[in-house]
């Protein structure tokens, strides 16, 4: 499946070649599970793993809410309460599933901007790159429709501000505006179809994300010094690569332990910390909040959405607000066609990473300035953050690509891996765990492996 | 060694953007601004946090002489009032504080007296809102420097809230309209719909609970400041009644995942050394 040479699973026993000649299931997963992956892969080659865990959590953590709660206008507050207060443990589901839409997000953004660093869209992984860009638009959709549906009154108002940006489009907003919502304001044709919707998108993502894995798996990973897995021969490769498992594995495990222990110090100690305090308020719809604001993972983007306070020709604001919120994920999806440049990581690119860390204080700025009530210099300070955004994928990652000196990339992955670890060896593994794996080993070096037979 | 304290620098940093990532957040817990929140000491603050059940039995009597005239509690049963971790009422007091109350019941739709089983009632005759959730559905703490980490040692800030609207009457009353509004400092807009609804010495400290249980308690002198504060005691545990369940478990989880991080780290070193041809 995979298109990097590796060892291959050996069906042992009669039993084992019985079951393999008719369903390769256990050589699926052992192909999948030792994949050559490269050896230099730094810290941020983690997100992955966090992000398809924090999946798992949020769907069954999900679940289980679902079995408690009650999609009516009426209910839908109360039965809220009811898995607080009254359902066994509910208050520990709950809290995880609302504090894990945060933490997959803060996962998401990392494995975002470790890809714009490291030129992980470039080709040949532009598919992976537009398939994780589908996965980020549905994990937005997924957690605002999930926001609505504890009913409180930052639910009921955040949908009615989000809803009615569609009516910014002409001609056909309004009518989509009433399509989407189910009548002329939000009610419960809203609160069931969004129900609906957050309980099948997270699927939707499951299935991209298997997509996700099985293209970077035929291009091999990038890594974080931008040159590509050598994939002459098995032998080559493994000069190159550790198989995933038992290496990625653990480091993986060992790093998903802290990112964990981050997620069990808000759940358990500050589980309200990322919430709204008027979401604890039941939706209605005769009472404003004096500021609505969305949650933290959206405020880049809708600082980006109340930037554009101008009509631009016959584009009035509104929608030239959208059109910047939606442009800006757009562009972004335009990566790999708009960066001009040969070498893939910021690592061997001096001018990139000036830039790139100004696109990362440029977020962090516009999640502040989307939290603030739009006075004073907010719109200012939003505005020029909104263009420089832009300007990051329509100016600087063409133009670098030309006027860029880049500095001396290694040749293959070993060289690189070398300089940071002088004493390693071309092959320091034997194929890993089933075919076998280093532990018990104290010299340090490691014959070429032999594939067991 | 250089190598062992860059990984850690790189470890540390992802975890550091992980964190910054979270702290950045805290301007979207900005909610309805009034005056300055006084930062009271709660015994349910901080991880190690726990509710004292004498604060909240004294709370409770606010609320039940007090409050309830004009704000309902819907969301809370009459049991909860004698679970572990909260008032921690005898049954006998729970069935009769729950007797106290005229409720509808469910089948029969008519009113009859309260059951443990029961919530509270909803009282929505005045428009006052429900106090269910009041102490989380109010500002919260935002510091240091608008991130509200400090939530973490200081608690969310819903009870210190409602314990310094309670103090925070200024007789700037006004007639706006029809209405008579009084002159608050921590009301949004300066002016709340409520009459100052303590003035001290509202209620008489009752003793619930077992003699040997009790043998060391007084109960403190029913001051204006003290039955601010056992009051937002009260209603901070009246929304969020399994606080101190969460805090044990959680206690619990972050040691175990703790020791089990150390493990990994070693696993991890040790399975990486070939690899990165080092003595192990």
């Amino acid at each position: 499946m995979s298109g990097i040479p590796q060892d291959h699973y050996e069906p042992g026993t009669k039993a084992e070649k019985w079951i393999d000649e008719r369903l390769p299931v256990v050589r699926l997963a052992f192909d999948f599970i030792a994949v050559p992956t490269p050896k230099n892969l730094n810290w941020m080659w983690i997100w992955g793993v966090m992000l398809t865990v924090f999946l798992m959590v949020q769907i069954v953590t999900g679940i289980v809410l679902v079995m408690h709660y009650v999609p009516h206008v009426d209910h839908a507050f109360g039965s809220v309460e009811h898995i607080m207060r009254d359902v066994n443990g509910g208050w520990l589901i709950r809290y995880i599933h609302m504090n894990g839409a945060s933490f997959f997000f803060v996962a998401v953004y990392a494995h975002i901007f470790r890809s714009l660093y490291y030129g992980s869209y470039k080709a040949p992984r532009e598919i992976t790159w537009i398939i994780g860009i589908l996965i980020y638009l549905l994990m937005m959709g997924t957690a605002f429709m999930g926001y609505v549906l504890p009913w409180g009154q930052m639910s009921f108002w955040g949908a009615t501000v989000i809803t009615g940006l569609f009516s910014a489009l002409p001609i056909i907003g309004e009518p989509l505006q009433t399509w989407l919502v189910g009548g002329p304001a939000i009610d419960q044709a809203t609160l069931n179809r969004f129900f609906s919707l957050h309980y099948l998108m997270p699927f939707m993502i499951l299935g991209l994300t298997v997509v996700h894995i099985w293209a970077f798996h035929t291009t091999g990973n990038n890594n974080p010094d931008g040159v590509s897995i050598r994939k002459d021969d098995v032998d080559t490769t493994k000069r190159d690569t550790v198989p995933f498992h038992p290496f990625y594995t653990i480091k993986d495990l060992y790093a998903l332990r802290l990112f964990v222990l981050f997620f069990v110090a808000i759940v358990f100690f500050m589980p309200n910390y990322l919430g709204h305090p008027d979401n604890y308020v039941e939706a209605d719809p005769l009472v404003t909040p004096s500021h609505i604001v969305p949650e933290w993972y959206f405020l880049p983007f809708y600082a980006m959405l109340r930037a554009i306070d101008f009509d631009i020709l016959f584009i009035d604001s509104k929608l030239g607000g959208v059109i910047a919120m939606f442009g800006s994920i757009v562009i972004m999806a335009l990566a790999p066609w708009l960066d001009t440049s040969r070498v893939r990581s910021a690592k061997y690119r001096p001018m990139l990473r000036v830039a790139f860390w100004i696109l990362v204080a440029d977020f962090f700025i516009l999640m502040w300035a989307g939290g603030m009530p739009a006075e004073g210099l907010i719109p200012t300070i939003s505005l020029i953050g909104t263009i420089y955004w832009f300007a990051y994928f329509m100016v600087i990652l063409p133009v670098l690509g030309i006027i860029e000196v880049p500095e001396k990339v290694p040749s293959t992955v070993e060289e690189a891996y070398k300089s940071d670890h002088p004493n390693a060896p071309a092959v320091g593994h034997n194929g890993g765990w089933i075919v076998g794996t280093n532990s018990g080993r104290t010299d340090g070096v490691m014959p070429n492996a032999t594939p067991a037979e | 060694m250089a190598d062992k304290v860059t990984n850690m620098f790189r470890t540390t940093l992802a975890a550091a953007s992980a964190a910054l990532t979270l702290a950045l957040s805290g301007p979207a817990l900005a909610a309805g601004a009034g005056g300055e929140v006084t930062d009271v000491e709660f015994s349910f603050e901080g991880p190690f946090g726990a509710y004292d059940r004498f604060q909240l039995q004294r709370g409770f009597q606010i609320y039940q002489q007090v409050c309830s005239g004009c704000h309902g509690m819907k969301y809370v049963s009459f049991r909860s009032l004698g679970e572990p971790g909260g008032p921690e009422f005898p049954d006998e007091q729970v069935r009769a504080i729950a007797a106290e109350y005229e409720v509808v019941d469910p089948n029969t739709g008519e009113l009859r007296p309260g059951k443990p089983s029961d919530k509270f009632p909803a009282n929505d005759a005045l428009g006052a809102p429900d106090m269910s959730l009041l102490a989380k559905a109010r500002a919260g703490f935002h510091g240091p420097y608008g991130t509200g980490i400090s939530q973490l040692v200081n608690g969310i800030g819903g009870p210190e809230y409602i314990y310094s609207l309670l103090l925070g009457y200024n007789d700037k009353d006004e007639e706006v309209g029809s209405a008579y509004l009084y002159g608050n400092d921590i009301y949004p807009g300066g002016l709340i719909n409520m009459a100052p609804p303590l003035y001290g010495d509202d209620v008489e400290y009752l003793i619930y609970g077992s003699d040997a249980e009790t043998a060391d308690y007084i109960p403190p002198e029913p001051t204006l400041e003290q039955e601010a504060k056992d009051v937002a005691a009260f209603l901070m545990w009246a929304a969020e009644p399994k606080l101190v369940d969460r805090k044990e478990a959680g206690i619990r989880n972050f040691l175990m995942l703790a020791v089990l991080a150390v493990l990994l780290y070693y696993t991890n070193k040790q399975i990486w050394a070939s690899v990165k041809g080092k003595e192990t």
